[in-house]
């Protein structure tokens, strides 16, 4: 029996896409590339999906409204967005939690050393490896089947129609079974690219150093995005957006693991120190605004730094003041112990710590609210949360750009449907990491990734499933505005 | 790359607060640090846990670890107690294997908690008898012990054959019962107190010093006889043999639990029946001592029943394999001791009843002579940490944290 719904891809996206097609009557067949145990995409390290609402609702706090997400969404992404899209997404945050219920996921009040999400967020009890395991359950009751360890390595198409996939079964002796699976519709959710070394190395090129900068960067989630769907969608004159350097990119601890690192290894005290680059030299305002707001530029500003790697330094002063490390900081009673111990030049180092104590002009310092402590007379300033850095025992943490997701991904529009020169496939669409550049140009702000995945998941899930099934699609916007969507089934 | 021995040797410098290591006391309690291995594992993933805190919503144990930037062996040893072992944060975790962390918490909670049973035991040589408390041990006492009790009925020549009125005294007087299990049961509960006490000493401290108030120990209290946490937060459940949520430890525990303390109950009232009214078994169906104890005894087969079929059902990677035998022994006796103890009641007319008694006062002895030394300790200790954190978390948080 033919398969009316194929789900390239095992994240949440993938996951939303297949609940709503088996809603739908569809049978449904999953195509995870990773083994069980590392299933679940980058979803497995997400935590909570940015949501509007016009009322405090359980775990959400006060209001958010769908204008003031979009001037977030706007602001992140210096207006490189769709907007139509945007507002899809943001609607669809409203109201799909009651749906995610209904598969399995619960919700839990923002985490400590979170709160100022908890109007905003909202957060997945346990995480998202949590929620991909409700998922994984409930696909289960409704009949889907799974198959792990299943490679897609190309959609075969005929006009820009969907036919089939060819599936590399990766078998416990290490050999491979090559399978062609055809199937009545198919939702492409397999993530972006970031961990294809290569094409990251390309993306980046070479920098004036004559540094391969990509070559330093950390991936923050699975191994198993190699972006193989997207390059050959792109072989194969699908439309694409976005620029390949763009991603979900923060600065994380250096001695982070080379993939999965998640959440743990970020570093958050940036706003408490300095940070310095290998040749000990300041080059960014590490104040300018909340951590929160802040945090996902310095990936990018770090990857712009000789060797991709910087310090942030703090002082006894900080501590206590913000999320713990992972891992230990380097420790020193003196400035010029822990130049030596980070290993950058000691009279740099002196110089870039002595003129910014200098220049501190500390009024009364407060870690929440955008205080008066400030520096004078610096380049780049500091323009929050200024105090010098003169009390021991002095801390360094290295850090280095981590890369969360990539943005370059499919065009596509509110159906999700893939793009061929402009034409849509009757039965080809998109969810999650691989289409998010339509809403994501650049920059990013929490939980939004898990919002673009749940509403185009689920809006591709339903197309997949009616154009399986031969009946009329949900209007997006109906699923973005209703949560609940039900049609009779044939 | 940074491999899980890089990771676990840091922990270890940590551990033993290597110098260019943060090492800030932020409770102002500077307590021994984390020593043993099992010690040193735990405060190694805690690190890890405190930097991500996706759990917290499961449990006391994740809120617990956010009031801590490192963990002490105190700390250790009240989070490892605090932990009910019911899976969630394994199932939920990035970090699990086959994940480079290798974090496990429910496992490294398990070890750390049964070395504090050891730690803590009064007098403190038998703490070792722990280890060695297991299925076998349990069922050897019982029989052993109920061989004995036969053998010196037989030499009365009562073994076998129905007994006037069916009393027990007439097999074994009355005195002769009170003066075997007093003393027995009277050292478990010194032995169990003592080391419950000596846990809240080491655990006081580093759980903020202050005593126990009112209000704390209603919650405490009230945390311990619902099983809170086996209710994932969520109220729907805990996990057993996978992902998925059920409440069934949580039933079978209560019914195990409270038909344990209604057979507590219906002993209770008959030492009362006996010593202040001047009541003399065997008593009537109707009786309390009856109804308390034949209620209790049926909780108890059934819930030690569906405890044990769990038991050996529990996903492997939640358990510490070396606590199986100490599990099952625990649940073999408290079921041996209902089972007999009803079988007792329908023998109490036949010929049966001389060996029916002496089994069931075999399993009784058993279970009391394990009891401090043994699975019966995770509710005391475990209770003791749920007070302290019910303390805990009264107090304001030293901590300023601003997060991600």
């Amino acid at each position: 029996m033919t398969t009316d719904v194929l789900v390239v891809g095992g994240g949440n996206a993938a996951l939303c896409a297949a609940l709503m097609a088996l809603e739908e009557g569809a049978s449904v067949r999953i195509l995870e590339v990773a083994p069980r145990e590392w299933r679940g995409g980058n979803s497995m390290h997400t935590r909570n999906l940015r949501c509007m609402h016009d009322a405090p609702q359980d775990v959400l706090v006060d209001t958010y409204s769908e204008d003031e997400f979009w001037q977030d969404l706007l602001r992140v992404t210096g207006g490189i967005t769709t907007e139509y899209l945007a507002r899809l997404v943001i609607r669809a945050s409203a109201t799909c939690r009651p749906w995610m219920v209904k598969h399995g996921v619960r919700f839990q009040p923002s985490l400590s050393g979170a709160l100022h999400t908890a109007r905003t967020n909202a957060f997945f009890m346990g995480g998202g490896k949590a929620l991909i395991n409700a998922y994984y359950r409930s696909a289960a009751a409704l009949g889907a089947r799974v198959d792990y360890n299943a490679e897609t390595v190309g959609i075969e198409l005929d006009g820009g129609r969907f036919v089939a996939a060819l599936v590399d079964h990766h078998l416990p002796d290490g050999s491979k079974r090559r399978e062609r699976i055809e199937a009545r519709a198919c939702v492409l959710a397999s993530g972006g690219f970031e961990s294809d070394r290569e094409w990251l190395r390309e993306a980046w090129g070479r920098n004036e150093q004559g540094e391969y900068p990509a070559d330093n960067f950390l991936i923050r989630g699975t191994r198993y995005n190699r972006g193989i769907v997207l390059k050959d969608m792109m072989r194969q004159g699908a439309d694409t957006l976005g620029d390949p350097t763009q991603a979900h990119m923060v600065a994380i601890d250096a001695r982070a693991p080379l993939y999965d690192g998640g959440i743990c290894t970020r570093i958050d005290c940036v706003s408490l120190g300095v940070v310095v680059n290998r040749d000990a030299h300041r080059f960014y305002d590490e104040g300018e605004d909340f951590w929160p707001k802040r945090y996902a530029i310095w990936g990018r500003l770090v990857a712009m730094q000789p060797g991709q790697t910087a310090w942030c330094v703090i002082d006894a002063k900080a501590i206590g003041r913000f999320m713990p490390p992972v891992f230990p900081g380097v420790r020193a009673d003196s400035l010029p112990e822990l130049a030596r111990r980070i290993g950058v030049d000691e009279a740099q180092f002196m110089q870039t710590l002595q003129s910014y104590n200098a220049a501190c002009r500390v009024g009364t310092f407060d870690h929440t609210s955008l205080d008066d402590c400030h520096t004078e007379g610096l380049l780049p300033a500091k323009t929050h949360w200024a105090r010098p850095i003169d009390t021991a025992p002095f801390f360094g943490y290295p850090v280095k750009p981590g890369v969360t997701f990539t943005y370059l991904g499919l065009r596509t529009n509110q159906t999700t449907a893939v793009h061929f020169s402009g034409r849509a496939s009757p039965n080809l669409f998109s969810a999650g990491e691989i289409m998010a550049g339509n809403v994501l140009g650049k920059g990013y702000t929490a939980g939004v990734g898990m919002s673009i995945g749940t509403a185009f998941g689920r809006i591709a899930g339903n197309h997949a499933a009616a154009a399986a099934l031969g009946h009329a699609p949900c209007d997006p916007w109906v699923i973005a505005d209703q949560g609940e969507v039900s049609h009779a089934v044939a | 790359m940074q491999s899980l021995e890089t990771l676990t040797r840091e922990a270890q410098r940590l551990g033993q607060g290597a110098e260019g290591m943060q090492r800030m006391s932020l409770s102002g309690v500077t307590g021994p640090e984390a020593e043993t291995p099992a010690e040193i594992e735990v405060a190694r993933q805690m690190a890890i846990c405190n930097a991500c805190r996706y759990c917290e919503g499961f449990c006391a144990v994740f809120p617990a670890m956010t009031r801590r930037l490192d963990f002490g062996k105190a700390d250790v040893h009240y989070l490892a107690n605090l932990c009910h072992n019911c899976g969630a944060c394994l199932h939920a975790c990035q970090y699990a294997p086959p994940h480079e962390f290798m974090v496990n918490v429910p496992r490294a909670m398990a070890q750390v908690r049964g070395q504090t049973y050891t730690d803590y035991a009064w007098p403190a040589p038998l703490g070792a008898l722990y280890r060695r408390n297991g299925l076998f041990v349990a069922l050897a006492l019982t029989f052993g012990i109920a061989l004995f009790l036969m053998l010196a009925a037989a030499r009365q020549g009562s073994l076998w054959g129905a007994v006037p009125e069916g009393s027990f005294y007439a097999i074994f007087p009355h005195n002769l019962m009170v003066s075997m299990f007093l003393p027995v049961f009277g050292f478990a509960v010194l032995a169990l107190a003592l080391g419950v006490t000596r846990f809240w000493r080491a655990v006081k401290p580093a759980t903020g010093g202050a005593d126990l108030g009112g209000p704390a120990a209603a919650e405490g209290a009230h945390a311990a006889l619902r099983l809170k946490y086996l209710d994932g937060g969520h109220g729907e459940g805990c996990h057993n043999e996978d992902d998925g949520w059920t409440q069934s430890r949580r039933r079978y525990h209560h019914l195990t639990f409270y038909g344990f303390m209604l057979c507590f109950a219906a002993t209770s009232i008959a030492t009362i029946y006996h010593y202040v009214l001047g009541w003399e078994a065997p008593y009537g169906w109707t009786s309390l001592p009856k109804l308390f104890g034949i209620t209790g005894g049926v909780a108890m087969v059934i819930g030690t029943t569906g405890l044990w079929r769990l038991r050996l059902r529990r996903h492997p990677e939640h358990i510490e394999p070396s606590h199986h035998g100490m599990d099952l022994g625990f649940i073999a006796l408290l079921f041996l001791t209902a089972a007999t103890g009803l079988l007792l009641m329908v023998a109490r007319e036949t010929a049966a009843l001389p060996t029916a008694l002496c089994v069931h006062l075999g399993a009784v002895m058993a279970l009391f002579l394990t009891m401090p030394y043994g699975k019966f300790a995770h509710g005391i200790f475990r209770s003791a940490a749920l007070l302290r954190y019910a303390v805990e978390r009264r107090l304001p948080n030293k901590l300023g944290l601003s997060g991600e």
